[in-house]
């Protein structure tokens, strides 16, 4: 835990890069102009010469492009290695998967680790902030740059959901298809609470430096670790801990009166909030967590959520969890009011588990076979071969 | 249980898929798993869209491709803008909203069409059953206890057919059913269906 070794940066990780916006930098909504910027993402299955098979993952706050690769850092499988592949739900023998690290992250694309070329150091507190829109601006970039016009589908879960419902409303007529899985059309007062919290944390670390950590060779591992903790509770349930841990204690058969890990919720907390320091960026997490606080798109469009939607062509899948108190499916649902107000075409579907906000991560059959239906139906509209390699 | 997919419709389903117009857009109101969207999708070359109470029905209708949310009637109808579909269908539902006036007027609000089938209260079954037993009726067609039954608001066909004068509503077809769905040789909106059918269907439209 107190391996400080902040002035090594890890070995160039697996996957691809593109620099973008060499000679037209992307405007960010704080009105700088930034580029050229640097995309990191990795692509799965093939591109078919109609360029229709195309399928964009949005990753969440702490995820990564490495969606069925192994953690460069970690070794862990991809975060949605049940998801993406031959045969499963996003199907790598028939779509072309993009998936690409957001802006502000800190897994290859530019953010405030990454050096600013006006200086030749760390970004740190220099960086733009940064929003959801700003992300779906960048991720646009790099969709023209594979040269595909318009996405079969974007889909993401959490943050990532946020960024789907941003591309259907800045790019409409480049989503056939749009699938934003626990997430909102706002980030709520409670969510910016919690966010708050971990960036006090953070923040309250002496080791932050105020932001010049890496200048100082130092890593502030114990704020972000405080900050994965908290936020860590908000992606579970009360059932879920309570199955997983309830009041059992960790290798020992009774308390010992004092304020070590005694129980195992705390033990796995504290091993969360350890392991996340490994593998990501202290101001990342302010960044990143700021953009899904400023994001409110009802806010942008005179109040009225609709508004945003007007004119949709896209096939919509909304998919929320019971038990996620993180993104109820009460924010949803006014997602699909709003697109119900356009009469667009949407499905909507509450699953029922008892994982929390995490369970879009986790193997939920109910969750796999809707979006199995729904990519069904939606690849049977834009013309792909359907399940089986035939053509509707 | 219906099963989607397999070509064959509850025959007062049949029915109701029969009157709708190929190429148009329908929204089914308590669609189930969908299998009238499913079938209308497949045959009729329809746009359809549905909302289910049960988790279950929305389930098995979005796992099968068809454009389904979870809502009702009640809550849901007041989002969607006027004239968006041609028909607005509702199957043995509107007795179980909480407010059938308004589910109509905003069906008539969404829908160009609206098609409306319910069990028809003044069945001369239910009026013996209650003339004999002083008892509410359980019969084929209302088969719950009063006290568990999701059936809140009633009818019987005059009720509705007076509710579609009292909202100006015009009714373009009346088709009197038997318990097994079959269209019964009488007038569907005259006193004698008011006896002898078991459920009403209505094609309604603004008048």
């Amino acid at each position: 835990m107190q391996d400080i070794s902040g002035s090594s940066s890890p070995s160039p990780p697996p996957g691809l890069t593109v620099e973008l916006g060499r000679d037209r930098p992307v405007r960010l909504d704080c009105g700088v102009e930034l580029g050229p910027l640097t995309v990191a993402y990795q692509t799965y299955g093939r591109l078919n010469a109609e360029k229709s098979n195309a399928i964009l993952i949005c990753h969440a706050l702490t995820g990564d492009h490495y969606v069925a690769d192994p953690h460069p850092i970690t070794g862990k499988p991809g975060w949605w290695i049940d998801l993406v592949g031959p045969g499963r739900v996003f199907d790598t023998d028939r779509y072309f998967l993009i998936c690409s690290n957001v802006l502000g992250g800190c897994m290859g694309t530019t953010g405030p680790m990454e050096t600013n070329p006006a200086t030749g150091k760390p970004w740190g507190l220099d960086f733009p902030v940064i929003t959801i829109g700003d992300m779906v601006r960048v991720q646009a970039r790099l969709v023209d740059y594979l040269g595909i016009d318009q996405l079969f589908c974007v889909v993401g879960g959490s943050m990532g959901g946020m960024q789907v419902l941003e591309w259907c409303k800045s790019f409409p007529e480049r989503v056939f298809s749009a699938i934003p899985i626990a997430a909102a059309a706002r980030h709520s007062a409670q969510n910016i609470a919690f966010h708050e919290v971990g960036r006090q944390a953070i923040v309250a670390d002496p080791d932050w430096c105020d932001g010049k950590y890496l200048l100082e060779g130092k890593r502030p591992h114990r704020g972000l670790a405080v900050a994965r903790m908290a936020a860590h509770i908000t992606y579970l349930s009360e059932p879920a801990l309570h199955q997983k841990f309830g009041r059992n204690l960790q290798n020992r058969d009774t308390v010992t009166y004092g304020f070590d890990a005694d129980f195992q919720v705390e033990s796995y907390l504290r091993h969360q909030g350890s392991a996340f320091v490994d593998r990501f960026d202290a101001n990342s997490y302010l960044y990143i967590t700021r953009a899904m606080d400023y994001f409110d798109l009802a806010a942008e469009n005179s109040g009225v959520l609709a508004n945003a939607f007007r004119g949709t062509r896209t096939r919509f899948c909304v998919i929320s969890f019971s038990s996620d108190w993180l993104f109820p499916t009460s924010e949803s649902r006014a997602v699909v009011h709003a697109l119900n107000a356009v009469a667009a075409n949407v499905s909507f579907v509450e699953v029922v588990s008892d994982k929390g906000h995490d369970a879009f991560l986790l193997d939920e059959p109910e969750f796999h076979a809707t979006l199995t239906g729904f990519m069904e139906g939606a690849a049977a509209h834009r013309g792909l071969p359907r399940l089986g390699g035939t053509r509707p | 249980m219906m099963v989607i997919g397999t070509g064959n419709l509850r025959i007062d389903l049949k029915m109701i898929a029969d009157m709708v117009e190929p190429g148009s857009r329908v929204l089914d109101v308590g669609c189930g798993e969908g299998a009238l969207l499913d079938w209308l999708g497949q045959n009729k070359n329809v746009d359809g869209r549905g909302i289910e109470l049960s988790m279950a029905g929305v389930s098995a209708a979005v796992a099968h491709g068809l454009s389904v949310i979870q809502g009702d009637a009640d809550t849901d109808l007041k989002d969607y803008p006027s004239g968006a579909f041609d028909y607005v269908i509702l199957s043995q539902t509107l007795q179980a909203t909480y407010e059938p006036r308004t589910v109509l007027s905003n069906m008539l609000r969404i829908g160009r069409r609206a098609i409306v089938s319910f069990p028809n209260f003044g069945h001369w079954r239910v009026r013996l059953h209650l003339l004999l037993h002083g008892a509410m009726p359980v019969t084929d067609t209302l088969a719950y206890q009063w006290y568990d039954t999701p059936n809140i608001h009633f009818c019987t066909i005059r009720d509705f057919l007076n509710l579609c004068r009292e909202l100006g509503i015009k009714v373009e077809r009346s088709i009197a059913l038997g318990s097994d769905g079959r269209a019964l040789p009488i007038p569907g909106s005259e006193g004698i269906a008011n006896l002898l059918a078991e459920q009403g269907l209505f094609v309604l439209s603004r008048a």
